[in-house]
């Protein structure tokens, strides 16, 4: 991946905007109410280097509301099911802490920050874990590694609104500032729809945002296709 | 205060008043949105409700008639039995409506579960939303019966996304029925 120092790093560039996702692995006792189901933490960071408008400081409102956003993407897709990442019920389990960071921001933060969340997670490669009966303890095994098992592959795509008529796919952060609204779309490879976020703006028909829908639907499969071939040409052997 | 069931949401309404120089925008007023849950301190799901609540009144105050000022809303959850945020996004429209702000429409929210069986659910319980397939969650403008703002979680088909959405619509017409007689219950006494 990017990041060599990462379990599973992608690196995305849609248009002008940058985005870079870093997954690391660690592992933790699991939930007392949830013994078999592991952790996904995404934390989305916008910090000030990628547009003038974001302060150094506590993370603002956007960012909250994109790790929001990325947080129910991955429950609402069940791309990663928690039950996947538990090693052993009760003592063990994997927490995949996924940070995502903008390093140039020029629009359609949501779209990038689910591609870069998708190509590193299947980046990822995680070393087998066992438990010695004997002393309790864990024990990693770095030379024997697994890739993740993702079930399914959301693709996120943003429209922006100007007016209720017209509507742009992938905004810039031109066009994002003098529109009147946006709607960001999620679907998986069956046409399923595991998100429709439209955060206020000015109101949209039923038919226009169906439009926006079947839309989605066709751009998710060339996104899908572009995602598999990068990830196969990487692969080692 | 609007309840629905036993899910109660308290919201206040201040402005337009003077803003602090840091956030007056110079063309219109800044609305600002606080959501404040029952137990806890406000998290990242709070922060992310606010801005749904904030964008969606953004759209319908005409805010270019008082430019320079705040406007705040402030929403105190009382009790959550399900259907939080379209009980916010009500009682935000009731505030705005009491407060006399100008506004291009009204709003109302409409929560839709999906049961596993396929049949949709409006205004689920906490229990009912836990079950469900997938809940979506819709603001209608009352002109047209457009969407101001949709949200989902689970995953539906796009047949029975159109399903709630069309049901919500439905439903639409009784709560701009309530909020017209709350406000002549309210203006017939003075």
């Amino acid at each position: 991946g990017s990041i060599t120092t990462a379990d599973g790093s992608a690196l995305v560039k849609l248009g002008n905007t940058t985005v870079i996702c870093g997954v690391k692995a660690e592992l933790a006792a699991p939930a007392v109410d949830s013994a078999n189901k592991g952790y996904i933490v995404p934390n989305v960071e916008l910090p000030s280097l990628c547009a003038e408008r974001f302060r150094s400081g506590p993370p603002g409102e956007e960012a909250q509301a994109a790790s929001q956003f990325i947080a129910d993407v991955i429950e609402n897709s069940q791309m990663i099911v928690k039950e996947d990442l538990c090693i052993a019920n009760g003592k063990l389990a994997w927490v995949l802490y996924c940070d995502i960071i903008c390093l140039d921001y020029d629009g359609n933060l949501l779209d990038a920050s689910v591609f870069a969340l998708l190509a590193a997670l299947k980046n990822v490669q995680l070393p087998l874990v066992t438990i010695n009966e004997e002393t309790g303890l864990s024990e990693v095994n770095l030379k024997q590694k697994t890739p993740l098992i993702i079930r399914k592959h959301p693709v996120a795509t943003s429209f922006a609104i100007f007016d209720d008529t017209l509507l742009i796919v992938d905004p810039t952060a031109e066009e994002e500032d003098l529109a009147t609204g946006t709607v960001t779309i999620v679907t998986d490879e069956e046409g399923r729809l595991c998100s429709v976020h439209k955060p206020g703006g000015s109101p949209l028909t039923g038919a226009k945002l169906q439009d926006c829908i079947t839309r989605a639907i066709t751009r998710h499969k060339e996104v899908k296709k572009l995602i598999d071939k990068v990830i196969k040409s990487i692969t080692p052997k | 205060s609007v309840s629905p069931g036993d899910t109660s949401v308290l919201a206040g309404l201040y402005g337009p008043a003077e803003a602090k120089i840091s956030k007056e925008l110079p063309d219109r007023a800044a609305l600002e949105v606080l959501l404040r849950p029952k137990v806890g301190l406000p998290g990242v799901l709070e922060r992310s409700r606010e801005q749904l609540l904030r964008q969606t009144c953004e759209a319908v105050v005409l805010g270019v008639l008082h430019p320079r000022t705040a406007i705040s809303l402030v929403l105190q959850v009382l009790s959550d039995a399900g259907s939080l945020l379209s009980c916010c996004l009500n009682a935000a429209c009731m505030a705005l409506l009491d407060a006399g702000l100008p506004l291009t429409t009204l709003f109302c929210g409409v929560t839709c579960a999906l049961q596993p069986d396929g049949s949709i659910l409006l205004d689920p319980t906490a229990q009912q939303e836990q079950e469900a397939r997938a809940v979506l969650t819709f603001a209608i403008a009352s002109s047209e019966r457009k969407v101001l703002m949709a949200t989902t979680k689970g995953s539906c088909s796009v047949e029975e996304m159109q399903q709630c959405l069309a049901a919500a619509q439905r439903a639409a017409n009784t709560i701009f029925q309530f909020y017209r007689d709350s406000v002549r219950r309210r203006y017939s006494k003075s």
